[in-house]
């Protein structure tokens, strides 16, 4: 049984969250540079170039990088910070293997033994599906396609998913259904150019700081800007309009303003005509959203929504955006479809300063979800049960295409599959579910049933605690590979420093073990551009073709976005140009979007919505940015954010004690009471653990299409506790 | 190069405050000051570097003669062994940026990252900003870029102050900035 052997009070003495506040030696000590590294953050999907300075093979600070074009040297919190997760005194150095006093350290052989030996029982007694892989969107693109095929061809399970599964899952699904393709269309660099920014359910100042300064460089240039959002973010604050929508009512809203736009023929038929299929039936689904009906479902004025067409209509060029907000929910592809349809309506796509795309949250988000390291997806963006598909990737990788596993469990599935009995052995990299999944008695529940569960990770995770197996792997900086950041384009990571004590690189860790079991000639490879070469001859013809790529190109051009099908090829900034959508009959197809309400709406016994969200500085459930001191200085946990007026009701004040209920649990913790949330919401960040985890109380219902869940909107109570301050 | 200053651009989100302590000469200590105005009202957040004033007023009121202001009319941090610790030049500096650090006795506050703009370098919470609510450059290059003005006085009721750096203000016929001190101190007793 996989509980943890100590109490979480001796865990946290041995393995932390501690604080590393000072580089190495401490800030007096000679930090002269031996070297700057030139690289990027691992903390969002912006991939900010960074300098890392090294000294005697320890990071030991930064210095910015202003010719890298993405952020010219600008940096938020964590990239300031990131260094001090290197040389961290909570580094796993050994891999440790659980015994009924704690972790023992041991060595590699004895360590990746017994993975290899639960590994075969687990899958000789219950089937190869029984054992299960989840990996996650921080890794590099090597290590993601790496993933992928260790699970298919080494393990030969069919359940391999990623935590890109709670990101941007349904912005990606409504992507491929509405132009073929799932990559953000246009390049940051067309921000500036554009005339309206519309920014919905993206809190970009805390999530994406950087392109805080594209927003301004568009409105420094004449451009408008228009938030939309439950909270008035750091962002919203500034925009022209702010549509300050209820939790879970995107779609209705975005319904809404296009009904406007029809209503008065703002719309663009020839690039409807010419380009698009299906507008009839979005035209007719809009017809109900009047800005009156709108107004009562969306919380937003109706003078607002028709505001907001007008200032659609009266920009020539617009770029729409959105992140989480829109995604985290049951009906998440059905909301970012909504978004779409405005956008080919107006025949907003494709053009300089014009287009479209969702930022991805994750330090890989797009890559980390292109080369099969989903349930669903071969390498390329290949579909895995398309018979031409299996093919090529089966040639590619030197197997029989009937050896190739089918569809297997999303990662919210899989995890209900091991708490139902039916997934006994787990191995996972890079990923917290404990933290970040909905619903943690759950996800803690399920844990407890594991048979077997292997780790491999830098840091002891709240997750890893439960595990047999922790195989002390790589922080970014470790290692070699690129990464494909939220506009699609892919850059170079480098290593800095090599893993300290026995540490080792992740993808030598996998590989080690796809060779103990029995599959060495299937996976060999000397250094990561090993893989980088065989990913990307694995993707050449595929939906995300990497075949022109390598990494001197990378580096030469400073990133190079995808798709880049041959050696000569400059790669594809802008996507769609002259209305090219990736379809096979090259058009664009509308989706008709009908509202409908959230899993969970309030009601008498739960009345009040609440959502979550980031923190600026933390990063995702907190592994890394939970051990830097000063980003924990900057916010020690989570806070209760509500509205004056729903704390009268509670006779609730700043810094007290509140107990937030659903069904599923409570998470008690300090109210910031803020007029800057909708009176009907609470707010909580989701970065921590335990008594302060958000998702304690969130829903883990799945949306039908994408199965990304309900993070955004749940439906809780209130109560003050005794315990206030 | 000059140092302009637009704090309605500020997203609170502390990068500056971060990068200042780690600026070579400055070995973990921050410089920089980072407010909320209201948090209970808005978001809105707003960053304190040091203006340098022509006439420095925390270098007038020293009575230890400890702050200096450097040719290029940087204005430093107290000397160490001058300073008495008397906190003079926290209260009277109108835009409160000496800051009294009681562990190391003695009066810090941000240097225009003195060690790295004599080096060319741009300082470092200006280079890392990420709204542009902190920009250093010329002033051609962001009156070029911006709408908004750039302007460098201040009066405080009868105190007339001249910076070196410049505040970016929405209202360009607006040629300097006034502080109706008496009303100012009046909200603070309300």
């Amino acid at each position: 049984m996989a509980i943890p052997p100590l109490s979480e009070q001796e865990l946290i003495q041995q393995y932390g969250p501690h604080l590393n506040y000072e580089p190495p030696g401490g800030w007096l000590a000679e930090h002269e540079p031996d070297r700057l590294v030139k690289t990027h953050c691992c903390f969002c999907g912006v991939q900010c170039g960074i300098q890392l300075k090294v000294h005697n093979d320890k990071v030991v600070g930064f210095e910015p990088w202003e010719d890298f074009p993405v952020n010219q040297g600008k940096l938020c919190p964590k990239g300031v910070k990131r260094y001090l997760q290197n040389n961290h005194p909570d580094r796993l150095l050994h891999p440790l293997i659980r015994t009924d006093g704690g972790f023992r350290e041991a060595d590699w052989e004895a360590a990746l033994s017994l993975v290899v030996e639960n590994v075969q029982r687990i899958q000789d007694q219950y089937g190869k599906d029984a054992f299960a892989v989840l990996s996650g969107a921080s890794v590099t693109n090597e290590k993601a396609y790496l993933m992928g095929k260790f699970a298919r061809v080494a393990l030969q399970t069919a359940n391999i998913d990623y935590n890109g599964r709670l990101c941007m899952v349904s912005a990606g699904a409504a992507n491929k259904m509405a132009f073929g393709l799932d990559r953000a269309a246009n390049p940051w660099s067309d921000i500036p150019l554009t005339q309206l920014v519309l920014v919905t359910g993206s809190n970009v100042g805390e999530c994406f700081p950087i392109l805080t300064d594209y927003l301004w460089r568009a409105r420094d240039n004449g451009a408008k800007f228009i938030a939309i959002d439950p909270r008035m973010t750091p962002v919203a604050r500034t925009a022209d309009l702010f549509l300050p929508v209820r939790p879970g009512r995107d779609s209705a809203l975005m319904n809404g303003i296009l009904h406007v736009l029809i209503e008065h023929d703002w719309i663009d038929h020839d690039f409807i005509n010419a380009h698009t299929k299906g507008f009839e039936s979005v035209q007719a689904a809009v017809a109900e959203y009047t800005p009156q009906r709108t107004a009562e479902i969306s919380g937003v004025p109706a003078a607002s929504i028709v505001r907001a067409a007008e200032m659609w209509a009266e920009a020539g060029k617009s770029m729409l955006l959105h992140a989480r907000g829109i995604e985290h929910h049951t009906k998440g592809v059905e909301n970012v479809l909504s978004c779409i349809n405005l956008v080919l309506a107006t025949g907003r796509i494709g053009k300089p300063g014009c287009g479209y795309g969702t930022i991805t949250g994750q330090g890989n988000g797009q890559g980390g979800r292109e080369h099969g390291q989903r349930c669903n997806q071969l390498p390329g963006g290949r579909d895995i049960e398309n018979p031409q598909h299996r093919a090529e990737i089966a040639r590619t990788w030197k197997i029989d295409e009937s050896d190739l596993p089918h569809v297997g469990l999303t990662a919210v599935e899989l995890m209900d599959a091991v708490d139902a009995g039916q997934i006994k052995g787990l191995l996972s990299l890079s990923f917290n579910p404990l933290v970040s999944l909905p619903d943690t008695k759950l996800t803690r529940s399920a844990l407890e049933k594991l048979e077997f569960y292997a780790v491999i990770d830098p840091f002891m995770s709240e997750t890893a605690r439960y595990a047999d197996v922790v195989l002390a792997g790589s922080l970014q900086e470790e290692d070699e590979g690129t990464v494909t950041n939220g506009e699609g384009r892919v850059v170079r990571i480098r290593q800095a420093v090599p893993p300290p004590g026995n540490a080792r690189v992740d993808w030598e860790i996998i590989v080690d073990i796809a060779h103990r079991l029995g599959k060495e000639l299937l996976f060999p490879y000397a250094e990561p551009e090993d893989l980088f070469r065989e990913l990307c001859r694995a993707s050449a013809g595929g939906p995300v073709d990497y075949a022109g790529l390598n990494y001197a190109k990378i580096e030469q051009r400073n990133g190079v976005f995808w798709p880049c099908p041959s050696r000569e090829h400059p790669g594809t900034p802008r996507l769609f140009e002259d209305g090219a959508f990736a379809h096979p009959d090259g058009k664009a197809q509308f989706h008709p979007v009908t509202y409908r309400p959230p899993d969970e709406d309030v009601d008498a016994a739960y009345p009040i919505i609440m959502t979550s969200g980031r923190v600026v500085s933390q990063y995702l459930s907190g592994t890394q940015t939970r051990r830097i001191g000063p980003l924990v200085d900057q916010c020690p946990g989570p806070q209760i954010e509500l509205h004056p007026r729903l704390a009268e009701q509670y006779d609730i004040q700043s810094g007290d004690m509140v107990c937030v209920e659903s069904r599923r649990s409570s998470v008690t913790l300090p109210a910031l009471v803020v007029r800057t949330i909708r009176p009907n919401t609470i707010f909580i960040p989701y970065h921590w653990p335990g008594e302060q985890a958000a998702n304690r109380v969130t829903n883990r219902a799945l949306d039908p299409i994408s199965k990304i869940p309900e993070f955004k909107v749940c439906a809780v109570r209130l109560r003050k506790t005794e315990a206030g301050v | 190069m000059e140092f302009f200053i637009d704090p309605s651009r500020c997203i609170g989100c502390q990068a500056c405050v971060h990068a200042c302590a780690e600026c070579e000469s400055h070995r973990g200590v921050s410089m920089i000051h980072l407010d909320y105005v209201d948090r209970s009202s808005s978001p809105q957040t707003t960053p304190t570097v040091c203006m340098p004033c022509e006439d420095p007023t925390c270098a007038r009121v020293c009575p230890a003669d400890a702050i200096k202001q450097t040719a290029e009319g940087v204005v430093q941090s107290a000397l160490q062994p001058r300073c008495i610790g008397c906190s003079n030049c926290v209260l009277a500096c109108p835009f409160g940026v000496p800051r009294y650090l009681g562990e190391m006795d003695q009066m810090m506050k941000c240097d225009m990252c003195y060690d790295r703009t004599s080096a060319d370098l741009k300082p470092m919470c200006a280079t890392v900003c990420p709204s542009g609510a902190l920009f250093f450059g010329t002033k051609e290059e962001i009156e070029h870029k911006r709408q908004e003005k750039p302007i460098n006085r201040f009066t405080f009721g009868r105190q007339v102050v001249t910076t070196k750096v410049h505040l970016m203000v929405g209202d360009t016929a607006l040629d300097e900035m006034e502080f109706d001190v008496a009303s100012f101190c009046e909200g603070v007793r309300g």
